[in-house]
């Protein structure tokens, strides 16, 4: 099977006046397959929000090409959804009315009885159904990042984007919303790319973990791949002898080679 | 009974008391001046000072004697009229230049000098200019109101448009909105509420406003009623219309109020 989703020698820089060109990432080449999980960790400021940017296309790379499915990608779109860090959820409309917002901007030919079906599905599809019609100011920080990964999935994407999507959750919730993206992700199916900066979270959710190198002019300075079977048991991989390896191979790389100094 | 509503109406009684005393300190010392008790008999009627039967003029509020003579009533239904016609075509105007203002740097650019220079303008000096223009009583007191409201829904339509947070942004452009869908679905929403802030604003000026204006510009309303009872020497009628533009002018604000927050999805699901 060919490349699905292709990024070659993608560089951006930021001009600055009177200044040098700020160069956020530069040289990344990266091949990722159908149906892969990755995961881009690296420590805050190497770029990996700009990298997933240039990805969802909100953000466009200066130099290089981002290709998906034989397509250059030139702008945002629905096939490559995005869950935002702060859920972006629109605060005016209910649970149900957030996601079906996106259903009919995507899949204008659904009637009402299959928007209404389709919406329901994934309402349930993250155990928010008794929440349905609550409003994203009533519930609970996780609930809504839950709303958001709905909204993302609901749209039917080639790719999820998920822009470091648990880092405002305390850790307890994570692990819940983890759980969740594993159990949905089994029965979904599509290419998933997340930016963490947790290892844990990284090696538990990942087929492939992506690490970036400091900025500026941060690249990919390791790819390391996680061969642990699915389901994966965030309880008994604690002592799995391929999690410890993923697990102390990100740790080398964070700390050691690419240790970053405190500012 | 509760205690905290105990205080809210006792509380505002006694200085209601203290008010009073005042006023009778100041019909005192100053010669004509009415007392409470005469305010109160030219409001509801009854005996005078002097011994004369008065009907008040809140007891007969719906008269109409002839055009230039009708009871209180008309005379504030007239000023409403203009301040709600001079305020809708001031939201006819100002949200659409709100809203361009909002997402266009270049129309902020292009108008915001004039708005700056324009808004701190008393409407009162667009007066005489306007009924140069119109010649005409009613044309003039509306786009004196026009004029005032305007500034206020312009500049909270635009900022209500500038606060639209980037991320919801980013969802428009993930879900490839057109710029319609845009506005309608995202930015409205978000701009609703400070557009309402805008329009209790104006609203709230445009009801001080209007009095100066119809006191400038004769005939009728409630603004020239207060004018005409000076120089009738009817002093306790100056004292009832401000006590009845004020509490116009209070019911004016509370009913915004309610409008604005029943449109403000931030109000909405929290009770």
């Amino acid at each position: 099977m060919s490349q699905f989703l292709s990024l070659k020698n993608v560089e951006k820089r930021f001009p600055i006046p009177g200044k040098d060109d700020y160069i956020a990432v530069t040289d990344v080449n990266l091949e990722i397959k159908k149906n892969e999980i990755i995961s881009i960790i690296g420590h805050s400021g190497c770029g990996k929000s700009t990298l997933l940017n240039m990805i969802s296309g909100l953000d466009l790379q200066t130099e290089g090409s981002i290709v998906l499915n034989e397509k250059e990608i030139t702008g945002p779109g629905p096939e490559r959804a995005v869950v935002f860090q702060n859920h972006s959820l629109l605060p005016w409309l209910s649970v149900y009315e957030n996601i079906e917002m996106a259903v009919k901007k995507v899949m204008p030919k659904l009637n009402s009885a299959e928007l209404r079906e389709r919406v329901e599905k994934y309402v349930s599809m993250v155990n928010l159904d008794h929440a349905k019609d609550k409003m994203p100011g009533e519930i609970s920080g996780g609930m809504k990042q839950r709303v958001g990964i709905a909204r993302a999935l609901s749209i039917n994407p080639e790719v999820l984007l998920m822009d470091e999507p648990f880092g405002a959750l305390d850790s307890l919730t994570r692990a819940n919303l983890q759980e969740h993206l594993m159990r949905i992700q089994q029965s979904v199916e599509n290419t998933v790319i997340i930016i963490t900066h947790d290892i844990d979270e990284a090696v538990l959710l990942s087929d492939k973990v992506v690490m970036m190198t400091n900025g500026p002019e941060a690249t990919i300075g390791e790819i390391l791949e996680v061969n642990l079977e699915r389901p994966r048991k965030r309880v008994e991989l604690q002592h799995d002898e391929e999690y410890i390896r993923c697990r102390e191979a990100i740790l080398s790389f964070l700390y050691e080679k690419f240790a970053k100094e405190d500012e | 009974m509760n205690r905290e509503l105990v205080k809210r109406i006792v509380l505002p009684l006694l200085v209601l008391v203290v008010i009073i005393q005042v006023w009778s300190g100041i019909a005192h010392v100053v010669e004509d001046f009415p007392t409470p008790s005469d305010t109160y008999v030219a409001a509801f009627g009854g005996v005078d000072a002097e011994g004369d039967d008065i009907v008040g003029v809140l007891s007969d509020p719906f008269y109409v004697e002839n055009v230039d003579d009708k009871g209180l009533f008309w005379q504030i239904m007239e000023s409403l009229k203009r301040v709600f016609g001079g305020f809708a075509l001031a939201l006819i105007v100002g949200v659409p230049l709100g809203l361009l203002i909002g997402m266009s740097k270049n129309a902020q650019y292009a108008f915001d000098p004039f708005i700056q220079i324009f808004k701190p303008v008393s409407p009162l000096a667009w007066l005489p200019l306007l009924l140069f223009i119109f010649q005409d009583i009613n044309l003039t007191a509306i786009s004196t109101i026009f004029i005032t409201s305007i500034w206020p829904i312009i500049i909270n339509t635009a900022l209500g448009v500038r606060s639209v947070n980037e991320d919801y942004m980013n969802v428009a452009k993930v879900l490839q909105f057109t710029p319609m869908e845009k506005v309608v679905q995202i930015i409205l929403p978000v701009a609703v509420p400070f557009i309402f802030t805008g329009m209790r604003l104006s609203l709230g000026i445009a009801w001080l406003v209007i009095v100066a204006a119809e006191m400038l510009t004769g005939g009728i309303g409630i603004g020239f009623w207060i004018w005409d009872e000076y120089n009738n020497l009817a002093y306790h009628n100056i004292i009832i219309g401000i006590i009845i533009v004020g509490l116009v002018g209070f019911i004016l604000d509370v009913a915004m109020g309610k409008i604005a927050d029943y449109f403000d999805y931030t109000k909405k699901g929290r009770s």
